[in-house]
């Protein structure tokens, strides 16, 4: 399973991670992510025949509740957080061109 | 009379008897941190007048005669990835640099209604991230014990702030280790909780399927104190478990008694082998020694497959965090770039700038770990190397009653030693994520010092929801280590 890490498996991940590497850090992800998959390759020697996935250490049941509002509108307080704003919208950059 | 110097319990209960006001309490605190923060950097931020407001509010109750909690009025330092209503929330990021939560996450507001008194935020590793508390955005923190060493991480700032006296208690969370280890490095105690039993409701998620908010203080009874008071299932969280409904009143407290007889502990080999230093093995092996002169039954015994535990953990918290840390995109809160050309690249640069070197590293880890062609290769593999040691602690704990070994395999490290080499820093999680692959609690309890003058941790795991007995063996070591 081992895997050299290549520009293009770099440029991939940087996209699917949303994160923009310059050049060097590009270099250095490159060696920083080989190095940990080398680390973490191990795990194929590991005889997992039959052994079925945990995402949850207990059951893994749904939890369902009734979608009751308990809360009162808090809009004021969390554009309070906003980066950039208006009114009572939050502002972004356009993205769909007229 | 310094108060200082007092436990948690001890200030309590002279607040209720009026001994020592809470602005005392409050007042005696800050001026700890006053003193030692200019060279520890424990907190991220302090709130000197919300404390006093809280102060002068929870005195008021207790004078009204209100029945209050034996901890009412005992300041307590909050981890600054736990959200608290109008007091700054960081992650020790630059991401979150002006966020300001709107709301409290539940643990907070038990400590609101049983009166405890928030001094202030502590610093930590970037959203959990690390072992040291040296990748936080606001600086490092410093061992109160050395401070030309780490306090360990990532709850680094709440483990050295309760060491300083700059708090009598603090709230951290758990990952892979982030109470335990730094408790040890910093000569605390620590507990991390069952999965499910604290509520996550608040908490900014980094691997939800691992971390769990936990007590952190100067002795195991405070310890179980706070506990007490955070545990409980809560219907905000899905994750949290009915099973902390179930044991009686939830009392941990009732559990501070001083017997271990026929307590049955195993000792796993692979903790003590090569890596481990040798006055660290001394101390944990005088410890056990300990427990079987006051009639525990001792024996080493062999986990299997302990060599995939670091692997499996690292690929599924880095997938978690991958998929957690998607949210930070500069749109509702947080950091935003200045310069961009539309939204896909004000995303893309706003993450960049926002997030720190580790964080950056353990998203592009998760995100690969979880691409097409990857996935079954990583992720589904450690999520059934998870299993099989979920598996093998059951075997475990239908022998034993406790699992003991060392908290981690070294005392404090100097500062900037383990920065740079990220495998190293990983391997040291090696003793404390068990806890987390397995969702059993675990506690870390001073156990001595090196040669160096450095505390050393010794940690003890119980089955599932099986605190109490944790509580109890840990308070029985501290009585008889101490005679």
């Amino acid at each position: 399973m081992t895997k050299k890490i290549d520009d293009k498996t770099i440029a991939y991940v940087s996209t699917l991670a949303s994160l923009e590497l310059l050049p060097e850090e590009k270099e250095s992800a490159k060696k920083d992510l080989s190095q940990m998959l080398d680390f973490v390759d191990c795990l194929s020697q590991l005889d997992t025949e039959g052994v079925s996935p945990m995402s949850n250490v207990f059951n893994e049941v749904n939890v369902f509740r009734e979608d009751e509002v308990v809360n009162s509108d808090g809009s004021e307080a969390t554009l309070h957080n906003a980066p950039e704003k208006k009114d009572r919208y939050f502002v972004v950059p356009k993205t769909i061109e007229p | 009379m310094d108060i200082n110097e007092l436990s948690a319990l001890e200030l309590g209960q002279q607040i209720q008897k009026k001994e020592i006001s809470v602005k005392e309490a409050v007042e005696a605190s800050f001026q700890k941190i006053e003193e030692k923060e200019p060279t520890l950097n424990c907190y991220v931020t302090t709130d000197y007048e919300g404390a006093l407001l809280q102060a002068e509010a929870v005195q008021d109750r207790i004078n009204r005669g209100e029945r209050m909690g034996a901890l009412a009025g005992v300041p307590i330092a909050v981890k600054d990835n736990i959200c608290t209503k109008n007091l700054r929330t960081t992650c020790s990021s630059k991401m979150l640099y002006n966020f300001v939560p709107t709301y409290d996450s539940e643990a907070v507001t038990k400590l609101k209604n049983a009166g405890l008194i928030i001094l202030g935020k502590t610093n930590m590793d970037e959203f959990g991230m690390g072992s040291t508390t040296e990748t936080s955005y606001y600086g490092v923190t410093k061992n109160p014990w050395d401070i030309t060493r780490v306090p360990g991480g990532s709850s680094g700032g709440s483990c050295a702030a309760v060491a300083a006296k700059e708090t009598f208690l603090a709230l951290g969370t758990d990952t892979g280790g982030s109470i335990r280890q730094p408790s040890a490095f910093c000569g605390v105690t620590g507990l991390k909780p069952t999965y499910g039993t604290v509520s996550r409701y608040g908490l900014i998620a980094y691997g939800s399927s691992l971390e769990q908010i936990g007590p952190i203080g100067k002795n195991v009874s405070d310890c179980a104190a706070l506990l007490e008071l955070i545990y409980g299932r809560d219907v905000k969280d899905s994750t949290s478990v009915v099973e902390c409904d179930a044991s009686p009143d939830g009392s941990f407290m009732g559990m501070l008694k001083e017997d271990v007889r026929g307590l049955r502990i195993g000792i796993p080999k692979e903790f003590l082998a090569e890596g481990l230093n040798e006055e660290v093995k001394a101390s944990v092996l005088k410890a056990a020694h300990g427990f079987e002169e006051n009639g525990a039954i001792v024996e080493e015994f062999s986990l299997a497959n302990v060599s995939y535990a670091i692997p499996a953990y690292y690929i599924i918290a880095s997938c978690e965090a991958s998929s957690n840390l998607g949210r930070y995109d500069g749109v509702k809160y947080g950091y935003r770039s200045k310069e961009y050309q539309g939204l896909t690249d004000m995303y893309r640069k706003s993450r960049t700038e926002g997030f720190g070197t580790e964080v950056k590293r353990r998203i592009m880890l998760g995100s690969f770990a979880l691409s097409s062609g990857y996935y079954e290769a990583y992720y589904l593999k450690a999520l059934k190397a998870r299993t099989l040691m979920k598996q093998e602690f059951e075997k475990a704990f239908a022998k034993y009653d406790l699992i003991l070994g060392p908290t981690a395999p070294t005392t404090a490290m100097k500062l900037g030693e383990n920065l740079q080499d990220p495998i190293q820093m990983y391997l040291g999680d090696m003793d404390t994520i068990f806890a987390n692959m397995t969702g059993c609690p675990a506690i870390s309890i001073p156990c001595g010092m090196d040669s160096k003058g450095l505390p050393i941790g010794l940690q003890l795991m119980a089955n599932c929801f099986r605190e109490d007995t944790l509580i109890q063996a840990a308070y029985a070591y501290e009585r008889f280590s101490e005679a």
